[in-house]
């Protein structure tokens, strides 16, 4: 720590005074504050905590959280995400919604999130290269958005893309993946309140290297899951392809739920390092469903968790 | 007088022993950097990748004084087995670095992914090979050994080297460049000399 600023204050003891606002969102709401013509005397929403869905644990720092990246598009190390991701034009930003829903359409990032209620998470984040963080989310319920487009009867799955553009995401410059980067939900997952569209950290807007502006966060799935940077909702009624479990399927299933019983093909799942507690830091046990296991393992309670790993 | 002549002249004349004092000099400096956090938000990783890395680098040149001297006669030989104890000081550190720091002590867990674990394996399959090769570098040996059985417990650094590239791209996931780049420098050199074996042979 010797090269770093250092202060007794801790992120929890700001937060109380939830007056964080995203700054898209003010924008957004000035100027349709100005279009009705009432002026600057807009107040966006202020963002508060929802302490029912966050844990008491302490987050991570913000460095740790933006230089410690697994971000293919940018590049294969953890710092490349960092280093490369400003490149990244996310805005104007779409989302196209398609698939067995009653309201498709190509829907902009301002139409999605101004008409969502952002609220603070506080999630623990387990990577199944066994590695950890607590990350302070904005965002909102999945939910909201699935309900807003009423999928229909059919629709068993949600299907995300990550953007494919690559003049700004040099990593797409090798063939490493097959992008675009894919990933899916069962729609249950999909609307369990826990499951979030994250559209900043630390009560700012996500920096690009965490997977602006909009992205997934599945906090009892391995950090794969959490797609960045989506461009695109699918609804469909089989089980979508996703980029790892093509890549390699015996290491990645689609569900990679955290299961601290079922290792890694080639390393274990038992333990976990909290990224950012430094080099002496002692492991820790990783807890099935990464600790979520009260709100979520009724979801699987008819699945044996070793073959749909 | 010819260059490869001219630059031995000048070899001759250079010591092989300040190799032992600056070979270990990047890996000292990334385990202070580590001490003092200045490695970014995993040091640990870092550590243990860049004293991987680096033994595999350091394996790597010595496989390379062979070639070197058969295409153009410059004569490195003094060089390696500084080189080769090098070597094998990074990969202990690596090792070492994972027991006490990343396995922390916990003798279950470094059995468990030793057994289990095929790129973990295969690293103490180097480790190993590399073992009697460092104990067996000084000149006392090779007067007792002789230079013939000397030379065959020798040929293990290949197996050591095969094992460090393997270890490597075994680890990441997908297809990074670096273990592809050092595995295929890892299996020309042991191709070549697979292929002088075979020409002997043939003749």
């Amino acid at each position: 720590m010797t090269y770093r600023f250092k202060t007794e204050l801790r992120y929890s003891d700001v937060t109380p005074k939830p007056l964080w606002l995203n700054r898209r969102q003010l924008i957004s709401g000035a100027a349709a504050g100005i279009a009705v013509g009432v002026g600057g005397a807009t107040m966006a929403p202020a963002i508060t905590r929802n302490s029912r869905y966050s844990v008491t644990e302490e987050p991570t720092e913000l460095d740790v959280i933006t230089q410690y990246n697994n971000f293919y598009e940018f590049g294969t190390r953890k710092e490349d995400p960092s280093r490369n991701a400003h490149r990244l034009t996310t805005s104007p930003w779409e989302v196209k919604i398609d698939g067995m829903v009653a309201k498709p359409g190509t829907y902009s990032y301002e139409d999605i999130v101004g008409n969502a209620t952002l609220e603070e998470r506080i999630y623990r984040l387990r990577c199944v290269e066994a590695w950890s963080m607590v990350v302070p989310w904005v965002g909102f319920q999945l939910s909201d958005l699935i309900e807003r487009v009423e999928p229909q009867s059919g629709a068993k799955y949600v299907a995300f893309e990550t953007l494919y553009r690559p003049e700004e995401m040099n990593g797409q410059a090798s063939r490493l993946l097959d992008w675009p980067y894919r990933e899916g939900l069962r729609l249950d997952e999909a609307m369990h309140p826990l499951t979030l569209l994250a559209t900043g950290l630390y009560g700012e807007d996500l920096p690009n290297q965490n997977g602006a502006p909009i992205r997934l966060v599945v906090p009892w799935k391995y950090g794969f899951k959490s797609i960045k940077s989506i461009v695109r909702i699918s609804f469909v009624s089989d089980m979508p392809p996703t980029t790892w479990n093509m890549q390699a399927p015996r290491e990645y299933g689609f569900y990679s739920n955290v299961n601290p019983m079922r290792s890694h093909p080639r390393w274990s799942q038992a333990t976990e390092r909290r990224v950012g507690d430094g080099l002496f830091a002692k492991r820790r046990e990783t807890l099935m469903f990464n600790g979520y296991g009260d709100e979520v393992a009724g979801m699987y309670s008819d699945m044996d968790l070793m073959d749909n790993y | 007088m010819t260059l490869p002549q001219r630059i031995n002249g000048v070899l001759r004349r250079i010591p092989a022993w300040p190799i032992y004092i600056i070979g270990p000099v990047p890996g000292l400096w990334v385990f202070w950097l580590a001490l003092n956090n200045r490695l970014g938000p995993d040091p640990l990783q870092v550590l243990e990748h860049s004293l991987g890395e680096r033994a595999l680098q350091f394996i790597i040149l010595t496989l390379l004084i062979t070639p070197i001297l058969r295409l153009t006669r410059v004569s490195l030989l003094k060089f390696r087995r500084s080189l080769g104890v090098v070597a094998f000081i990074y990969v202990l550190g690596h090792l070492l670095t994972w027991v006490i720091l990343d396995q922390q002590l916990s003798l279950a867990a470094i059995w468990t992914e030793i057994v289990k674990r095929p790129y973990i394996t295969i690293g103490m399959v180097g480790f190993l090979a590399m073992v009697p090769l460092a104990v067996t570098s000084n000149n006392l040996s090779v007067r007792r050994l002789g230079p013939a059985l000397w030379r065959r417990i020798h040929k293990l650094a290949y197996l050591a080297a095969f094992a460090g590239a393997a270890h490597y791209l075994l680890l990441v996931k997908a297809w990074p460049t670096e273990p592809i780049v050092y595995a295929a420098i890892v299996v020309s050199l042991l191709a070549i000399r697979a292929w002088w074996a075979f020409s002997r042979r043939a003749r």
